[in-house]
């Protein structure tokens, strides 16, 4: 393992990591899983001839200046950036909470014992929030406050060139925006605003962002309607064979309305759950149809992709997707939007860009989850809870949960048709992300798919596991239900890497098919217990 | 000697509110931002504030009354501005220190007012009460807070700065500043502590001093060691609105109007005024996709598709 890194270290012009993440000397699972850890193999790590290392691993294709001229150029871009950060007319959107953040830290690491990014390292110091935070903020007091003798004594300095700035861009994307630091914070400090505050610097300012976000996510989302690429007759014949395939397992015609004008509800999935688990819209399509809900989707331009990946990294991004989201709900005359199993798009729609939509495009937006909750206890199905008595755990989305406060629902649903639901410690808004946060489910190259199940994700297993503890045997299947597409995602390669589903047969999936895996009228057995 | 010390403290009073004032008012002027609460948020209805829910939880919640509890806010309030509750529950060791060196500092502001009060009543109504009984209990009531007041305040500041030390997590992010800081503490309110009870007999007291100070008496002694010690709270109370230490006041913008700003858009004048205000600048971000030039408004930027041929 690297030595403990310190801030002056982000400047460091020599090519080695800051820090390496060394499964071996990992904080211990338990039970450990039988398989040993696989060593980080040189491979798939970053080549230090291509940048600055920071930790081994990389999301960002970041410049590779070959003179002093060309590296001064970046670092004054990443200047001018820093400076329109703290400008009203271009950082409107989090000035306030921005500066609050950047003048109050009282230094006394609260915070840290709070991140599960930094303790499931074995408390590597780069991951530390408050690391972060604070070579940004020094770059604050001297950059834009002006600096000076005064400053640097009361506030700290750093050395700004090259390595630190390409550093902490990539530092940006080693948080996962879950927040559960500043809730810690006696302060209200928010290192997690701070990290997105850097992200949207260096998109914004110098157009880096991670590919799966930017390039590949919310400007295809913009020029083809969805991050998977999926155009709209492509979705229509893909959401065609799913209502095939639904009416064949659950013995219920199974049809989705497209388009329809004048509906209550214009339902809106991420649509890499059509591509990845094509069962999550297909319950969705079961239980409307079953309670006789005017229900619609559309096959508008982004009207059938809930995603809005800038809500991670870039807010003209972010208010471009949501202003598409809106006026295609008000073009459709639709009584309200509602969002599916998927959190970042429920915290863009329904939290963040409330205040981005005027007039008429206000057009209200709801939870699936409050939803799924009014038909289960309105008795309008016939549920068995016996079909799935299995334990079955709930994760709880950052972005729903604590980031929104939409905690009950889901658990009024699954207290009726999970019998042996039993809780994650800690749970609700105290929760731990899943480590696929803020985009990182979506990542990968350079390791960092490893980087996400040994380090993001290590507390989330250990989670799961100790929820399980009782029935860890293969003999019984287990359930993780995780309502967002993204901690899916996560869940999915965190259970894979660390053999979780071979070892103890624990598999994931949604919440909506739990319902219909409870529904009387439905053929047995919709949930299959193989490994997807 | 003494006009210096009445001097110290009137301008450190007046600079200790102003540039408070000033911070509060930038603070507050910052323009109106996106969402970003961060839940439990206490004035929530009871049944969801206990498990941290918010309105959203509620099937079309646009149409429910909306809960704006104050005294749920309270009750988070009060706990946490009185006995730093959040550092008590997530930093207990750090709290031990901390909570005696704040729980000072609120007892010194307290017979700090508490003497003003004594001296502006003894100002109108003479100074006679303060020989009955209604006299020697307010005295002694308020020495006795203040003297706890800088016991606790200076064994706190050097608890915490002994532990800043001895922590290698909290040293390796600490800057001479915050050290100063502890220091500037310890060595203030020390010379205070020590100036007054070591004052000769004979000298004035704490309320002499202050009635002195309402009526601009240069005849009250000062002893030197006392004057150091007031001059230099002065000083110190006049450098903390200028520092992070101000986190009294951004704290209550952290969590009142970010942590707890939950209000919806709704039909809020002030919201659409705000966001029309924001809308209307002219964002400079250079990077290619966000197609700001310095002359659309974001409104523009916004609207905007960048991956149109033409980037309309
Ligand atoms: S962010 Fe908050 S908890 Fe963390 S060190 Fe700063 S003041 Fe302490
Ligand atoms: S937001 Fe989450 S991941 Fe990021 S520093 Fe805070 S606790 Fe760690």
């Amino acid at each position: 393992m690297t030595r403990r890194a310190r801030m002056p270290d982000m400047a460091r012009r020599d090519r080695e990591p800051l820090f390496r993440v060394d499964p071996a000397a990992l904080p211990p699972l338990s039970p450990e899983p039988q398989a040993p850890p696989r060593p980080v193999s040189p491979a798939r790590v970053a080549s230090g001839a291509e940048g600055y290392d920071l930790d081994g691993t990389r999301v960002l294709a970041l410049p590779n200046p070959t003179s002093p001229e060309e590296e001064d150029a970046l670092v004054r871009a990443f200047l001018s950036g820093l400076e329109k950060l703290f400008s009203r007319e271009n950082n409107w959107t989090f000035l306030q909470p921005l500066l609050l953040s950047m003048e109050h830290c009282a230094h006394c690491q609260t915070c840290s014992e709070a991140c599960h990014v930094f303790e499931s390292s074995g408390r590597a110091e780069i991951y530390r929030p408050t690391y972060r935070s604070e070579v940004f903020r020094r770059l604050y007091f001297e950059y834009v406050k002006g600096g000076g003798l005064i400053s640097a004594w009361q506030h700290g300095t750093v050395e700004l060139n090259w390595p630190l700035v390409a550093r902490l861009a990539e530092l940006a994307y080693r948080c996962n925006l879950c927040r559960r630091c500043a809730q810690t914070c006696p302060i209200g400090v928010d290192n997690g605003l701070i990290a997105h505050e850097i992200r949207k610097l260096f998109s914004q300012e110098l157009g880096i962002a991670p590919k799966e976000l930017h390039a590949a996510g919310s400007m295809l989302q913009l020029k083809s309607g969805s991050s998977t690429g999926m155009i709209p007759a492509a979705v229509k014949d893909n959401v065609q064979f799913i209502d095939e395939e639904m009416t064949e397992k659950t013995g219920l015609a199974a049809e989705t309305p497209w388009d329809v004008e004048g509906a209550d509800i214009l339902l809106i999935h991420n649509a890499g759950e059509v591509l990845a688990w094509p069962e999550n819209p297909g319950a969705f399509g079961v239980i409307l149809n079953a309670a006789g809900v005017s229900w619609t989707m559309s096959s508008d331009i982004a009207g059938y992709d809930s995603v809005n990946y800038g809500l991670w990294y870039d807010d003209a991004q972010l208010a471009r997707v949501a202003l598409l989201h809106a006026e295609i709900a008000r073009k459709l005359n639709v009584k309200k939007i509602v969002i599916g199993e998927c959190g970042h798009a429920h915290k863009s729609l329904l939290v963040v860009a409330d205040r981005l939509l005027t007039g008429d495009l206000r057009v209200p937006r709801e939870s699936a989850l409050t939803v799924l909750r009014d038909i289960v206890v309105s008795g309008r199905l016939r549920l068995d809870p016996g079909r799935n008595d299995f334990p079955v755990t709930l994760h709880d989305p950052c972005n729903m949960v604590r980031l929104m406060g939409v905690v009950e629902p889901q658990r009024e649903i699954l207290r009726r048709v999970c019998p042996q639901f039993r809780e994650m410690h800690p749970h609700g808004v105290d929760n731990y992300c899943c480590g696929g946060g803020s985009g990182f489910a979506i990542m990968s190259g350079h390791g960092f798919e490893d980087w996400r199940s040994d380090v993001a994700g290590r507390k989330k297993l250990q989670q799961i596991l100790d929820a399980f503890s009782d029935c860890l045997s293969t003999s019984i299947p287990k359930y993780v239900c995780a309502p967002c597409s993204n901690c899916k995602g996560q869940i999915r390669d965190l259970l894979a890497h660390h053999g979780a589903w071979k070892q103890h047969r624990i598999l994931y999936g949604g919440l909506a098919e739990l319902i219909v895996n409870a529904m009387a009228d439905v053929r047995p057995g919709f949930i299959e217990w193989e490994w997807r | 000697m003494t006009v210096l010390v009445y001097t110290a403290i009137a301008l450190g009073s007046l600079v200790f509110v102003i540039a408070s004032a000033a911070r509060a008012v930038l603070y507050a002027r910052s323009p109106m931002h996106l969402r970003w609460e961060l839940y439990p948020v206490p004035h929530e209805h009871p049944d969801r504030v206990s498990h941290g829910g918010s309105y959203f939880e509620q099937s079309e919640w646009w149409k429910q009354p909306r809960e704006r509890r104050f005294r749920g806010e309270l009750a988070v309030m009060v706990p946490e501005v009185l006995f730093l509750k959040a550092l008590r529950e997530h930093n207990p060791k750090l709290w031990r220190r901390s909570f005696p060196f704040h729980g000072g500092l609120y007892l010194l502001a307290g017979a700090g007012a508490g003497l003003l009060v004594l001296a502006a009543v003894s100002r109108l109504a003479g100074t006679a009460w303060l020989d009955g009984a209604a006299g020697h209990v307010a005295r002694w009531t308020v020495a006795g807070v203040g003297a706890a007041g800088l016991a606790l305040a200076v064994s706190g500041a050097l608890a915490l700065l002994h532990r800043r030390m001895q922590d290698p997590a909290l040293r390796a992010f600490t800057t001479a500043g915050d050290i100063f800081n502890l220091l500037f503490f310890v060595m203030a309110l020390g010379t205070l502590g020590a100036g007054y009870a070591a004052r000769p007999p004979g000298s004035a007291d704490a309320l002499g001093i202050a009635i002195g100070i309402l009526s601009w008496d240069a005849s009250v002694q000062v002893p030197r060691v006392l004057a150091a010690g007031l001059v230099a709270t002065a000083a110190l109370a006049a450098y903390i609105p200028l520092t992070h230490m101000s986190h009294f006041i951004g704290k209550y913008f952290t969590y009142h109007a970010i942590r707890w700003d939950d209000a919806p858009f709704g039909d809020s004048r002030k919201m659409s005024v705000a966001l029309a205000a924001s809308l209307a600048q002219r964002p400079t971000w250079a990077a290619e996709h966000m197609k700001a030039d310095g002359h659309s408004t974001w409104a523009d930027v916004v609207t905007t598709n960048p991956t149109d041929e033409a980037g309309r």
